[in-house]
C-alpha cells in the first residue's frame, strides 16, 4: 500500500550544526541527510558551512571538501568526477542528479542534499541499489546471437548504429528510476525507466538476435506497462536521455506484434 | 523475512505475457471516446430544459440512442480498465483484489443499468 507518511524510525530530525569556517567571507550553507545504521538513531539533517572561495564549483567538490575538512564521517559514493560512472547520484535541491556535474551556481539558497528517494539507505547518501542492479541484469544487457560468430566483427550499418544514440550513454546512476512514482509504488515488479531503456538498447540493436525473446520477457502489466508516461525520468536524467521515449518504442513494438 | 537472492527477487515471477491488449484497448477507446463524449454531451446538453417527453423523444431517435449505448459500454469499459490500473498502482495484496472485484462488479452493474434504461426509452 502507498505510504503517505514516513514510518516512525524514518522521520527526519534536526541534526548537528557544524561551525562556520573561520575568516571566510563567501560561505554557503549545506543541509545534508545523515543516517548511521549502527547508532540506532533516526535520520537527521546536519548543517555545514563551506568556504566557497576555496571550493570547486560542483556539488561533489563541496561534499569532498566537507568530508576532508569538516566531517570525515559523511558517507557518499563517488568515483570519476565527470559524469561517466554514475556513482554520485543523489537528490540535490529536489532533483535527482549527479553531484559531480551539478554546479552549485544552479542552486538558489541553501544546498539541500538527500539520498536518491524511495530506496533503502545503506548510510548517509548511499542508497541500496541491489534490486535496481538485479533488474538491470534481468533484461540481459549483452549481445545475444544465434548465428555462428563471424570471422571478424559483427557488422552494423551507420544508420543502425545511430539507433543506439540516446541509449548507450546511460550510466545506470538510477536518477530516473528513483524519480518515477510508478517505481516508488511498484519497484518490486516494475523494471523502471533505467532497466527498460537498457532493454530497448538491446532490442533495437541490429546485431542482437534475441529480439522476440526480449519482447516476450517484457510483456507484463507490471514489468513494462506500469510506465504511465509521467516523464519524470526524462526531466531528471543528468545525461539528457529520454527513457520514456524508449519505453514508448517498446510498447509500440509489442503492439505491432499483435495488430 | 525471506532469504532470496537479488536475481530471484527481480526475475522470479517471469513475464505474464499480457498487458499489450490492455494498452491497445485503452489507446483505441481513448481515441473513440474523444469523439463520442463531446458529441454525446452536445446531444445531452441540447435536451436540458426540455420537457420529459422531449427528452424521451430525443433519446428514442436511432443516432442518440446508439451513441448513448456506445458511450455507456466503451466509456465504462475504459473506466474499468483505468480504475484497475489505479488500484494496482496504489494498493497491495488482499486489499487490491477486493477493490478490483468491487470496481469490476460495480462497473458492469452501471453498464447493465444504463443499457436497461436506454432500452426502456428507445425501444
Amino acid at each position: 500500500m502507498v505510504q503517505f507518511t514516513l514510518p516512525k524510525n524514518s522521520k527526519i530530525h534536526t541534526g548537528k550544526t557544524w561551525p562556520k569556517p573561520e575568516g571566510a567571507t563567501n560561505v554557503r550553507k549545506f543541509q545534508i541527510y545523515r543516517w548511521n545504521p549502527d547508532d540506532g538513531q533516526n535520520p537527521s539533517v546536519d548543517t555545514y558551512f563551506v568556504d566557497m572561495d576555496t571550493c570547486g564549483p560542483m556539488v561533489l567538490d563541496a561534499l569532498i571538501k566537507i568530508k576532508n575538512e569538516i566531517d570525515p564521517t559523511l558517507t557518499f559514493r563517488r568515483s570519476c568526477r565527470e559524469g561517466i560512472c554514475g556513482s554520485c547520484a543523489m537528490n540535490i535541491d529536489g532533483i535527482n542528479t549527479l553531484a559531480c556535474i551539478y554546479g552549485m551556481d544552479e542552486i538558489k539558497g541553501d544546498v539541500k542534499i538527500y539520498p536518491l528517494p524511495h530506496m533503502p539507505v545503506v548510510k548517509d547518501l548511499i542508497p541500496d541499489l541491489t534490486h535496481f542492479y538485479a533488474q538491470h541484469a534481468s533484461i540481459m544487457p549483452w549481445l545475444e546471437t544465434r548465428t555462428n560468430r563471424p570471422q571478424t566483427e559483427w557488422r552494423q550499418s551507420i544508420e543502425d548504429r545511430k539507433k543506439l544514440d540516446g541509449l548507450y550513454e546511460c550510466v545506470m546512476c538510477a536518477s530516473c528510476s528513483t524519480s518515477c512514482p510508478s517505481y516508488w509504488w511498484n519497484g518490486d515488479k516494475y523494471l523502471g525507466p533505467a532497466a527498460l531503456l537498457h532493454a530497448y538498447r538491446w532490442i533495437v540493436d541490429s546485431r542482437d538476435e534475441a529480439t522476440g525473446e526480449r519482447l516476450d520477457d517484457l510483456e507484463d502489466p507490471f514489468k513494462l506497462y506500469r510506465c504511465h508516461t509521467i516523464m519524470n525520468c526524462a526531466k531528471t536524467c543528468p545525461k539528457g536521455l529520454n527513457p520514456a521515449k524508449a519505453i514508448a518504442h517498446i510498447k509500440k513494438m509489442l503492439v505491432d506484434r499483435v495488430v | 523475512m525471506r532469504y532470496l537472492t537479488a536475481r530471484k527477487r527481480a526475475e522470479g515471477r517471469g513475464a505474464s505475457g499480457t498487458g499489450t491488449e490492455h494498452h491497445w484497448y485503452m489507446t483505441v477507446s481513448a481515441v473513440g471516446l474523444a469523439v463520442m463524449v463531446p458529441t454525446f454531451l452536445y446531444i445531452f446538453g441540447s435536451t436540458l430544459g426540455g420537457s420529459h417527453d422531449e427528452v424521451l423523444a430525443t433519446f428514442a431517435r436511432p443516432l442518440p440512442a446508439i451513441l448513448t449505448g456506445l458511450v455507456l459500454v466503451v466509456g465504462l469499459n475504459h473506466f474499468r480498465r483505468g480504475a484497475q490500473i489505479a488500484i494496482e498502482d496504489y494498493s497491495r495484496g488482499v486489499t487490491r483484489k477486493i477493490l478490483l472485484i468491487f470496481v469490476i462488479t460495480f462497473t458492469y452493474f452501471l453498464m447493465a443499468a444504463g443499457l436497461f434504461a436506454l432500452a426502456k426509452i428507445a425501444l
